[in-house]
This record gives structure tokens, C-alpha cells and sequence, in this order.
């Protein structure tokens, strides 16, 4: 179960060169819109034809430049789960999901199949709706039937929540994880959502600008984006231009010098600090700072606030303050651990 | 006695040329609407004009083509094929004029389509061509019959291409309109009129046939 992808395309200014490997399990692409994520999920497919490059999945090459392979859409076996989810409106889920399968000629097999497929999908009872009756999430479920009733040999998610609202989005992205567990091959997820991907994904590769900004384990992505775009990518908001000093981090905009706790990368370029990180603390271990605004969450507390002597061109910090029943958080001293302060390079 | 002749015509001619132009008004619609756009923009006018212009300069070009003084007429005529003065030159008639009313519909229609359902039939192993009459044409199915129905209408009510193409003979080339217009001009005010509500009468059929067919199915 492998998929490579070398591929370049220019698109009028924007030049799309994506590397990327994967082996097995869910890879999830990251990216901010218009970083070029799902005209890499178009070109995987066939839908979008590389400038320049190769494509091979499971030792069959897709698409190959140099040789001239350019297999058509309909040959490469890929499931594609469309953003809207492409549902034919004037036919049945049934008529759709078997759509899937009409090289099988014996009718009564089919039909056997899609029985199946509806049944593992929770779609019983909803074979002969059309898919405008149908809610967000059944038109998913017939969508990925569709997709899945072939076996394909891996299958790409195309902002498979993005038509939904906040609070279907949760349960059907539970429903997903659970529904891919029947499916053993790799699965590509495209998203720009990071709870999406932190719960769908093993892998993430974060797409910037058209190109693999950085890879890793979702874990890792997280824990420690190692770029700009990563930790804006994963909800970092406190983000300063950072340089080396000596063995210290020097961070100009929020006049803050300090020792890191691990190997600071040679070419550090900004350091990110995560809402939730900072702590009240008092004159001899924390810094001055003036609060601002403070902003009421349901369940937390979100105050701006600006360090004494901090630049005053860069824009203020956000602390995040779960809320516990009291009122509003005062602090005049934050601090952060110095494990907590982001060391992003370029 | 009354003649019935002209109906019978009437329809032959309306239904022919409504089965050429649906075929030929979408497959030209589909290729164009996927042209490059100065192109598209060329042929869209080009296959526009018979709507605009007059009717009866429609039916002076198709004399400068397939009239038997100029090289096409008389080379058909030598084949056997004679447009001028034959109920088969009213197909030809109808249709020209009654063809931008199918293409334009269906060019609507096919422009809106969304193409991304194309593509994810294509990923699910299906062809081009069961794309194209199991997803694109349901999809579209409004506007082609919209098209269908406008231009069924304009070849029944065609008369200046028509008359100018092949006259009118009794029993020959007769249809509605040109019996009407013969009817009022020898002053039979009787017959006219009778001719006039039978056209009423089947043009509004058709219409409230279409009507009820899309309120059954939204």
C-alpha cells in the first residue's frame, strides 16, 4: 500500500510542486485554501493533468512525464469523495451507488452488492430517496457507498465536512472514523481544518503555497509544528520573528530573551506560543503585561493582551482561560515554560 | 369538403424537422459550449442569426444555396434531391429557423451543468458517452425540452422561409400558414378561421402538456 507523488503544474502565478509518499493509513493534507491541496487530490485522480512528474500507486504508474503514461480517470481505481459529494440528483442512492459498479453485467449480483454497501453504510430504508431528500450526512454516506463499492485502491477525501455545520460536523466525523475502519487501504484526506485532520489523520503533510511545507506524524504536527504555517495551520495565534543569540532565542517584538530546553533548529525564524499555554504568575517569574479585551466563550475566556515593552508593531497575544464558573481572569504577570514556547524554522 | 391535407403537412413537417434540430441543436450545443471563447463566440453568432433575421431572408439565402439555378441546388436536383417547391424543402425551411430556439436552450442548459458530477462519474469507471445521456441530458433535461417544445412551436408557425422555399400547392407543399394566408387572400373568411383555431389549438396542447409533465416531475 504505497503512493508516490513528484508532480509540478503551473497554474498562471501559482506553481504547484508537491512531494509527497505515503504509506498506509489516513495521510491528511493541510492547508490553507488556495495552497493548492485539492488540485493535488485532482491530479492523483486524472481530473487535473501535471506539467511535469509521476504518479504511482501500489507499483502502477498513474502518470509519468517522461514515459508519457497519462492513465484516464476511469482506469485508475481511485475513490473520490467530492467536496459537495457529486451525487447524481435524478437517480436513487441505490441507482447511485451501484454507478459504482456497472461493469458487473449479472443484475442480480449487483444489486446483491449495493444491499450490502447500503447496509454497512446506515443507509438502510433510504435506497429509493433521491439525494435531495436526503440530510448532509446520508448524502455522505451514499457518496463514500459510491466511492467504496469498487474497492478502489485508495480513496481521497475532498473537504469531506466542509458542507456541513458545526454541530452535524462532529458526529458525522465520528461516524467517518469509524466507517473507514472497513476500508484497509490509504485514504487522503484534504483539509484545512485541523480537528478534522488531528482526528482523522495518522500522517499529516501541511501544503503552503503550493508546495510540502512540512510532514510528520500527526503527533508531531501538532506537539511541535516545525514552521509558520504548521503552527497557524494547528491554531497557534502568538506568533514573533525569532533569531539565535549565543545559545538564546531572541524574540525583538516581545523584547524576550531565552534559553530554549532543546536544540534550537539553525535556521529558526519565529517562535509560536499556544493560547492556552501562558500562567498567572507574580513579579520574579513572570513578565508584565497589560490586558486589553476580554472575550466570553462559553466555556473559556479569551483576553488579549500586550507585554510592558513589547513592539508596537506587532499585534497583541491571545491567552485562552478555561472557565470555571468565576469571573473574568485578571493577571498582571504571565508566564510560559519555555517547552511551551514554539521554535519554528523556514 | 374541407381538406385536411394541410394538417397532416403541417405536423409531418413540424415533427421532422423538430427531431433533426433536437439532434443536431445539442450536439452542437455540447461542442461549442466546451470551445475556446472567440471561437465560441463566432459560431454562437453564426448559429444564432436564423432567430433575428427576417424570416423570409432566411428563405432567400436557402434559394441562393439549394435553388436549382446555383451549383448545390443543381447538383442535388441531378441526385434526385430537390428542396425548391417539395413538402421535404418545408423540413429544411422549418428547421434552419427553428434551430437557434433548440441551440441556445440547450446551450443554457449544458453551461450550467455541474461539471464536477461529469468528473465523479469518470472516477467511478463510467464512459463519456453514458456520462452524457445517463447524468448530463437527465440533468439538463429542463432546458432540452424547453428547447424541444420552442422549437416544435416556431417550425408548426414557420411561413416566411417556407413560402419563399416552396411556395404553395394545394396537396403538395400546403401547410397551415400558408393555407391561411391563400384562405384570406380569395377572401374565404370561413375556412381562415377554422385553420387559425386548429393552429391555436395544437400549439396550446403542446404547451399544456409540457406544463403538466414539469409540475409531475420537480
Amino acid at each position: 500500500m504505497s503512493l508516490s507523488v513528484h508532480i509540478e503544474k503551473k497554474l498562471g502565478a501559482f506553481t504547484l510542486s508537491v512531494h509527497l509518499e505515503t504509506n498506509g493509513g489516513v495521510l491528511g493534507i493541510l492547508g490553507a485554501s488556495g495552497s493548492g491541496k485539492s488540485k493535488t487530490l485532482q491530479c492523483i485522480a486524472g481530473i487535473e493533468t501535471p506539467d511535469a512528474g509521476r504518479i504511482v500507486l501500489n507499483d502502477r504508474v498513474l502518470f509519468d512525464s517522461r514515459s508519457r503514461t497519462d492513465v484516464s480517470v476511469q482506469n485508475r481505481h481511485i475513490g473520490y469523495l467530492f467536496q459537495n459529494y457529486a451525487l447524481f440528483p435524478h437517480m436513487t442512492v441505490a441507482e447511485n451507488i451501484s454507478c459504482g459498479i456497472r461493469h458487473i453485467r449479472d443484475k442480480r449480483k449487483r444489486r446483491q452488492r449495493v444491499g450490502d454497501m447500503i447496509e454497512r453504510m446506515h443507509l438502510t430504508g433510504l435506497a429509493d430517496q433521491r439525494p435531495g431528500q436526503l440530510s448532509g450526512g446520508q448524502q455522505q454516506r451514499t457518496a463514500l457507498a459510491r466511492c467504496l463499492i469498487n474497492e478502489p485502491d485508495i480513496l481521497l477525501l475532498d473537504e469531506p465536512f466542509s458542507a456541513l455545520d458545526t454541530w452535524l460536523k462532529e458526529q458525522l466525523l465520528a461516524d467517518l472514523k469509524q466507517l473507514l475502519t472497513y476500508y484497509d487501504k490509504d485514504v487522503l484526506l484534504v483539509t484545512h481544518n485541523r480537528d478534522e485532520a488531528y482526528q482523522l489523520c495518522q500522517h499529516i503533510v501541511v501544503l503552503e503555497d503550493g508546495h510540502v511545507d512540512s510532514a510528520g506524524t500527526v503527533q508531531d504536527i501538532f506537539s511541535a509544528p516545525p514552521t509558520r504555517a504548521a503552527a497557524v495551520l494547528t491554531g497557534c495565534r502568538n506568533m514573533a520573528p525569532a533569531r539565535l543569540m549565543g545559545g538564546d532565542v531572541f524574540v525583538p517584538d516581545w523584547n524576550l530573551r531565552f534559553h530554549p530546553d532543546r536544540p534550537a533548529p539553525p535556521d529558526l525564524c519565529a517562535v509560536a506560543i499556544r493560547e492556552q499555554s501562558f500562567v498567572p504568575a507574580c513579579e520574579d517569574n513572570g513578565r508584565a503585561v497589560l490586558i486589553e479585551t476580554v472575550l466570553e466563550r462559553p466555556f473559556s475566556w479569551l483576553v488579549q493582551f500586550r507585554y510592558r515593552g513589547q513592539a508596537a508593531e506587532s499585534p497583541s497575544l491571545w491567552w485562552q482561560v478555561d472557565k470555571n464558573g468565576q469571573r473574568p481572569p485578571q493577571a498582571a504577570f504571565l508566564s510560559v515554560s519555555s517547552r511551551d514556547i514554539l521554535l519554528l524554522h523556514t | 369538403m374541407m381538406d385536411w391535407y394541410p394538417l397532416w403537412n403541417s405536423l409531418r413537417i413540424a415533427g421532422i424537422s423538430c427531431v433533426l434540430v433536437f439532434f443536431s441543436g445539442i450536439c452542437l450545443a455540447y461542442y461549442v459550449a466546451r470551445l475556446p471563447r472567440v471561437l465560441k463566440g463566432i459560431l454562437d453568432v453564426v448559429l444564432t442569426l436564423p432567430l433575428v433575421l427576417p424570416p423570409t431572408v432566411c428563405g432567400w439565402l436557402l434559394l441562393l444555396v439549394f435553388g436549382l439555378k446555383h451549383p448545390v441546388g443543381m447538383f442535388l436536383n441531378d441526385m434526385g434531391i430537390r428542396f425548391v417547391m417539395t413538402w421535404y424543402g418545408g423540413v429544411l425551411a422549418s428547421a434552419v429557423v427553428a434551430f437557434p430556439l433548440m441551440y441556445r436552450t440547450a446551450r443554457g442548459a449544458f453551461e450550467s451543468f455541474d461539471e464536477t458530477l461529469a468528473w465523479s462519474g469518470r472516477t467511478l469507471g463510467l464512459s463519456d458517452t453514458y456520462i452524457f445521456w445517463h447524468i448530463r441530458m437527465p440533468c439538463c433535461r429542463q432546458g432540452i425540452i424547453a428547447g424541444t417544445v420552442l422549437a416544435f412551436a416556431r417550425a408548426l408557425g414557420e411561413y416566411g422561409a417556407t413560402t419563399m422555399l416552396i411556395g404553395y400547392i394545394p396537396h403538395n407543399t400546403a401547410t397551415i400558414s400558408t393555407t391561411v394566408y391563400q384562405l384570406w387572400r380569395i377572401n374565404d373568411e370561413y375556412h381562415a378561421f377554422i385553420w387559425v383555431l386548429i393552429n391555436i389549438a395544437i400549439s396550446a396542447v403542446v404547451l399544456l402538456t409540457i406544463n403538466i409533465y414539469e409540475k409531475k416531475k420537480p
